[in-house]
């Protein structure tokens, strides 16, 4: 929403700069984009005559000319180009200092071929006030009166232009009075009185029926469709101030019967439309439209219509969409001899809608959808009339109202301590009356049991809390009080839930081993999706912003594998990434699920990555993103040494270089191996990348124990430890080994921990290997005798062999 | 006798001070000390003296004893010594040689994620708790009961993602702003309530200054007294919290959300994030919709509070100077190391939000 000051200051009375106007503006909620001047850029070009024009000694295409900058002053000698600088011209003169903005230059004191100029004389284009220029400003001969006057002033342009964006609930600030309103209740000047209108001689009946064919239920659709035809007009040029105030506001001038219409559009916030009375044929239908129906809008484009679109048609069919835009085939030209003047409403819901599905984006819908006030549409037209009487001439007929204007008298019950309940900030009784009284409301009854009711113009305005806005955005919201919001007792309380802390503490655990925390997009390629076991068409956007975002993933990896893609791309090899969110198994709320994943890419190890004098790092294996697998579940609570760890990791994962983390069979705690190389493949991915999925929401919640510690159970008595080697079948996993050994006697073996395994040599052939384990007896009572040692590493060996078919290497 | 000792002890010391290394100080050690040593040797000619010089030479003898066994203990522990100088004169390490700084100084926290831990922080001081909620939504909570009719224009400015529509014609949506978690909050819970809601939240917006996925908090307080004053301070209280100064100035300009009334937009002076001069638009605010109270099946006769949202992304980028919110989701490790946070730069009110 564009406007001028000037035209502001046609609905409100004030002596307030521009400056402060603009800051009550965007305090009392009509946010004010910016404020364009013209007297900062233009305020140095004067009007200024040429008293003397002679050519340059020096070149053919330049003139020498004396220049009358100011009555009774010497004349400037400036050079000029201009072809059309002549004795007695009046135009547009720079002193030097001025900057040019259509040339964007600074104007210097330098000879041009050897004649010192001494300014400027100046174009429309180099003032940017045209496109284009054949020469100077030529100005009519009798503003030589106002030599050494500033151009604007003159011209009518030193108007400042202020854009307000207005918020959705503010139909009435559609228009500058409706704004020049809010002004004076925030005591920026008052407003002033509707001008009165010059009596109608209305001289004859509008000839063309108006019919509004709906039903009771589409009959809101519009529900009031007031006409007047002037007969007799010239549709000649709008003057020069209201064409001025349409540039201004962004507006095309187009002649002046259309003129009218937008520029009350935009002074009252009421749309109008004008016919070409001779060209409807018939009468004038509002009703929907019929499917199959078409029209050619006055954008010059062909719009198909359809049964929910509210159109206003003649009876060869539609002729524009109501509230919208109109049509080509009536619309008013410079030959148009007789207008019809509509002034309608059209309902929000419907106007929006129908916007929606043309595309069609127009001050019209823009002020239906929002809501015009129903009041409105007999003193718009009346207004219609009296400009075109006076710009076009021509002879009014008697209005011609079909329906009835959609008004609910709404009337809110108020009690006005209200406003300092819900705002906190206590005002008079006087001041809230004054306030809500400005702005147009109506109020009876004591201020406890006040009634106001809303003026039509306001359809936002519903209850109680609505009034209190009002109020205190008028007031200032600068008056409200800071107020402390009361504590709760003591020392402030932790307030994470334990998922949200184990969240926490999980991001910062992967972090510290080296990990790099991402966040990637929730929406993956479909292809991808499908890859990870996604892709379902209920997780597809139906409106995805790209074919790269279109699917809700099913797990954090693809995300991560493109970014170690692209960190590749970009030189980087060694990419060791974790993101911590959301992934979707469905669409329900339950089948969103928090996971914690890792990629390490290259030789990006929990120790460092690349080349180094002390050693070079391997490529990952699965066994690092094992290691972070287990690092994190140790510092969430969960001990993964009573977890199982399975082969059956998804197929994304390399099928025999990966694991499943499970407590029982259904609850997966974490998958982690190598990346299957056709899923790098798949993405683009280089080998070697070994990935993993901590899957938070399963963990076991941890167990509330008490926050002092168990008492620390060290024993003095030094532990012993036994080498044992076993072989066994290839396939026997080492930590069943671990287990068998460990189980052996509970009560004494203290640890487990594999240090060998050798797969080559003869044992290869026999398909068999070598796990060689140290266990660790930690004598609880009393030193172990030579004899008891023996017994426990006996049973080991027994264990061992009974659990996975080993036997001791001798 | 005393001159043969005393040529003993001249000739012993000698040898001793004459020992190259450690093998010849113990054959000199041997020799003179050992069972068959010559000072041993003389205490065996003990016995054959009268027994009135044993004493003076056995006194002399053990002199002697001592001197010799301290001059060795001298030599060898000089020739240790020199020995070791030897040794370390060969031992040398190039400490000009890089190391590994380890994985707690290459890990990173994403400088959202660090952001997010400070408004938990801050806010958790004054008793709000943190809520979450599902990124798909219905249209029911993410627009009806947040008093966005369908055919609303404020509706039609979100620029939502939906999903296809189902047989019966409904259709989900990712959520446009987090204050879903307000009605799942609301209607699950009696007042008081006090929360903030953090989240993902998603636009079909893509340029320079938008991302269709960005981050958002959303603040709700509800009682029976918390009015717009209470919502100043949390806001002026925060600002000065997060942004680390004494004093924020901020402007509050009346606006319009569906879902507040009265509403506010809330400015900031950049001098917070020292860039004097400018304001800048950080968040929306208000008093909670009484239609938002009835649809959450609260009395709005009885209850009233506030809400708020403020883009998570943005207050990181002002406060950390950060100048694009697209490399934010790019998982570029450059931009990420640059930006991110070490994983010890754990905020607290105590010790400070950032170091």
């Amino acid at each position: 929403m564009k406007f001028t000051l000037s035209w502001l200051k046609d609905h409100l009375e004030t002596d307030k700069s521009v400056d402060e106007l603009a800051t009550t503006l965007s305090a009392i909620g009509l946010e004010v984009e910016g404020v364009e001047d013209p007297a900062k850029n233009l305020g140095p070009f004067k009007i200024a005559r040429i008293v003397e024009a002679k050519k340059h000694p020096n070149a053919d295409k330049l003139q020498v000319v004396q220049v009358e900058i100011a009555k009774g002053q010497p004349l400037m000698e400036v050079v000029c180009g201009a072809p059309n600088a002549r004795a007695g011209m009046v135009s547009v003169f720079a002193p030097l200092g001025t900057y040019i903005p259509g040339s964007k230059i600074t104007l210097e004191k330098k000879p041009v071929r050897g004649v010192v100029s001494n300014g400027m004389m100046c174009s429309a284009a180099e003032l940017e006030l045209s496109e284009e220029s054949d020469g100077i400003l030529d100005l009519p001969a009798d503003w030589a009166d106002e030599v050494g006057q500033a151009y604007i002033d003159i011209a009518g342009l030193n108007d400042p232009v202020i854009e307000v964006k207005l918020t959705p609930n503010r139909p009435d600030c559609t228009g500058v009075r409706g704004i020049a309103r809010d002004l004076a209740a925030a005591d920026m000047g008052t407003l002033k009185p509707e001008p009165k209108l010059a009596p109608l001689n209305e001289v004859f009946d509008c000839k063309i029926p108006v019919k509004l064919e709906f039903t009771p239920d589409t009959a809101n659709a519009c529900p009031v469709f007031a006409a007047r035809t002037i007969r007799n007009v010239t549709n000649g040029a709008s003057p020069d101030w209201m064409q001025n105030r349409l540039k201004a506001a962004g507006l095309r001038v187009i002649n002046a019967l259309v003129d009218v219409t937008n520029y009350i559009s935009l002074d009252r916030g009421r749309p109008l439309h004008v016919y070409d009375a001779h060209k409807i044929k018939g009468a004038l239908h509002a009703r929907l439209g019929k499917s199959g129906e078409k029209f050619l809008a006055l954008d010059g484009k062909e719009y198909t219509v359809d049964e929910t679109m509210c159109v206003i048609a003649d009876d060869t069919g539609p002729l524009g969409l109501g509230g919208v835009m109109g049509g080509e085939s009536t619309g008013c030209t410079p030959e148009t001899k007789a207008v019809l003047i509509e002034s309608a409403y059209f309902d929000p819901v419907r106007t929006a809608a129908t916007g929606r599905k043309t595309g069609l984006v127009t001050d019209a819908r823009y002020r239906f959808e929002r809501g015009v006030d129903p009041a409105s549409e007999r003193p718009g037209l009346d207004l219609a009339t009296d400009m075109i009487l006076k710009f076009c001439g021509g002879e009014p007929s008697k209005a011609k109202v079909a329906g009835k204007e959609p008004i609910e008298e709404r009337v809110i019950p108020f009690d006005f301590s209200r406003v300092e309940k819900l705002s906190g900030v206590k005002l008079s009784a006087e001041e809230i009356s004054k306030t809500l009284t400005a702005l147009g409301f109506k109020i009876s009854g004591k201020p406890e049991a006040a009634k106001v009711t809303v003026p039509t113009w306001r359809p936002d305005v519903h209850g109680p809390a609505d009034l209190v806005e009002e109020i205190v955005r008028i007031a200032g919201l600068d008056r409200i009080p800071a107020t402390p919001l009361p504590r709760v007792d003591g020392i402030a309380r932790a307030v994470l839930t334990d998922k949200q802390k184990r969240a926490r503490r999980a991001r910062r655990l992967l972090a510290a081993r080296g990990l790099v925390e991402a966040v990637t997009w929730s929406f993956i390629p479909k292809a991808e999706a499908e890859h990870f076991g996604g892709g379902a068409p209920e997780l597809d956007l139906a409106n995805p912003i790209s074919v790269e975002m279109s699917s809700m993933r099913p797990s954090l990896l693809p995300g991560l594998l493109t970014a170690v893609k692209r960190n590749r791309n970009r030189g980087t090899s060694d990419t060791a990434l974790f993101e911590l969110g959301q992934a979707y198994r469905g669409e329900k709320p339950d089948d969103q699920y928090l996971s914690a994943a890792g990629v390490r890419a290259g030789t990006s190890h929990l120790t460092g990555a690349g080349r180094h004098w002390e050693g070079n790092a391997k490529p990952v294996t699965a066994f690092d993103v094992k290691a972070d697998v287990f690092a994190a579940l140790a510092s969430l609570g969960v001990d993964p040494a009573k977890a199982q760890i399975t082969r059956d990791a998804p197929h994304w994962y390399h099928p025999g270089r990966s694991g499943a983390l499970k407590l029982g069979p259904k609850t997966v705690l974490a998958y982690f191996g190598e990346v299957h190389p056709a899923t790098l493949k798949a993405l683009d991915v280089e080998a070697p990348v070994s990935a993993f999925e901590i899957f938070l929401d399963a963990l076991p919640p941890e167990k509330k124990k008490s926050r002092a510690r168990p008492a620390l159970a060290a024993s003095d008595l030094l532990p012993i430890t036994r080498d044992l080697a076993f072989i066994v079948p290839k396939d026997v996993a080492a930590g069943d080994v671990m287990k068998a050994a460990a189980n052996s006697d509970k009560a004494l073996i203290a640890a487990v921990n594999a240090f060998d395994v050798f797969e080559g040599g003869n044992l290869a052939a026999e398909g068999k290997k070598s796990i060689a384990v140290e266990v660790t007896i930690q004598p609880a009572t009393e030193t172990l005798t030579d004899q008891a040692i023996e017994t426990i590493t006996q049973k080991i060996i027994t264990d061992v062999r009974k659990a996975t078919g080993g036997e001791l290497r001798s | 006798m005393s001159d043969d000792l005393s040529k003993l002890e001249t000739e012993l010391l000698a040898e001793i001070a004459g020992a190259g290394d450690l093998a010849a100080l113990d054959a000199v050690r041997v020799s003179a000390l050992g069972k068959k040593g010559r000072v041993s040797e003389l205490m065996s000619k003990l016995g054959s003296l009268p027994p009135e010089e044993r004493k003076t030479f056995g006194q002399t003898v053990n002199g002697l004893k001592t001197k010799v066994a301290e001059a060795l203990d001298a030599r060898k522990s000089s020739l240790e010594t020199a020995a070791l100088d030897e040794r370390l004169k060969t031992e040398r390490a190039d400490v000009t040689l890089p190391v590994r700084l380890g994985p707690v100084a290459e890990g990173r926290i994403h400088p959202v994620s660090q952001v997010l831990d400070e408004v938990v922080e801050i806010f958790a001081d004054m008793g709000f708790s943190v809520a979450e909620g599902p990124d798909i939504e219905t249209d029911e909570m993410n627009f009806d009961k947040l008093n966005i009719p369908a055919e609303h224009p404020a509706r039609q400015d979100h620029d939502t993602f939906y999903f296809s529509p189902k047989a019966d014609g409904s259709r989900l949506l990712l959520r446009t702003h987090t204050s879903p978690v307000q009605i799942r909050t609301m209607v699950s819970k009696k007042p008081p309530i006090r929360i903030i809601a953090p989240g993902r939240v998603y636009r079909m917006d893509s340029d320079q200054t938008h991302t269709p996925m960005f981050h958002q908090v959303e603040g709700l307080v509800i009682d029976e007294t918390t009015h717009m004053g209470h919502l100043k301070w949390v806001l002026q209280e925060f600002c000065k919290a997060f942004f680390e100064v004494d004093e924020v100035k901020m402007r509050f300009r009346a606006s319009h959300f569906p879902f507040t009334e009265p509403s506010m937009e809330v400015d900031i002076g950049a001098e917070a994030i020292g860039k004097p001069g400018q304001w800048l638009e950080i968040l929306g605010c208000g008093m909670v919709h009484p239609n938002v109270l009835r649809n959450c099946g609260l009395d709005p006769e009885k209850y009233q509070g506030f809400a708020f949202g403020v883009g998570l992304d943005r207050l990181t980028m002002l406060k950390y100077g950060i100048p694009d919110l697209r490399s934010f989701f790019s998982g570029d490790l450059k931009w990420l190391s640059h930006y991110g946070f070490s994983m010890l730069d754990v905020p607290t009110l105590g010790g400070g939000l950032s170091n």
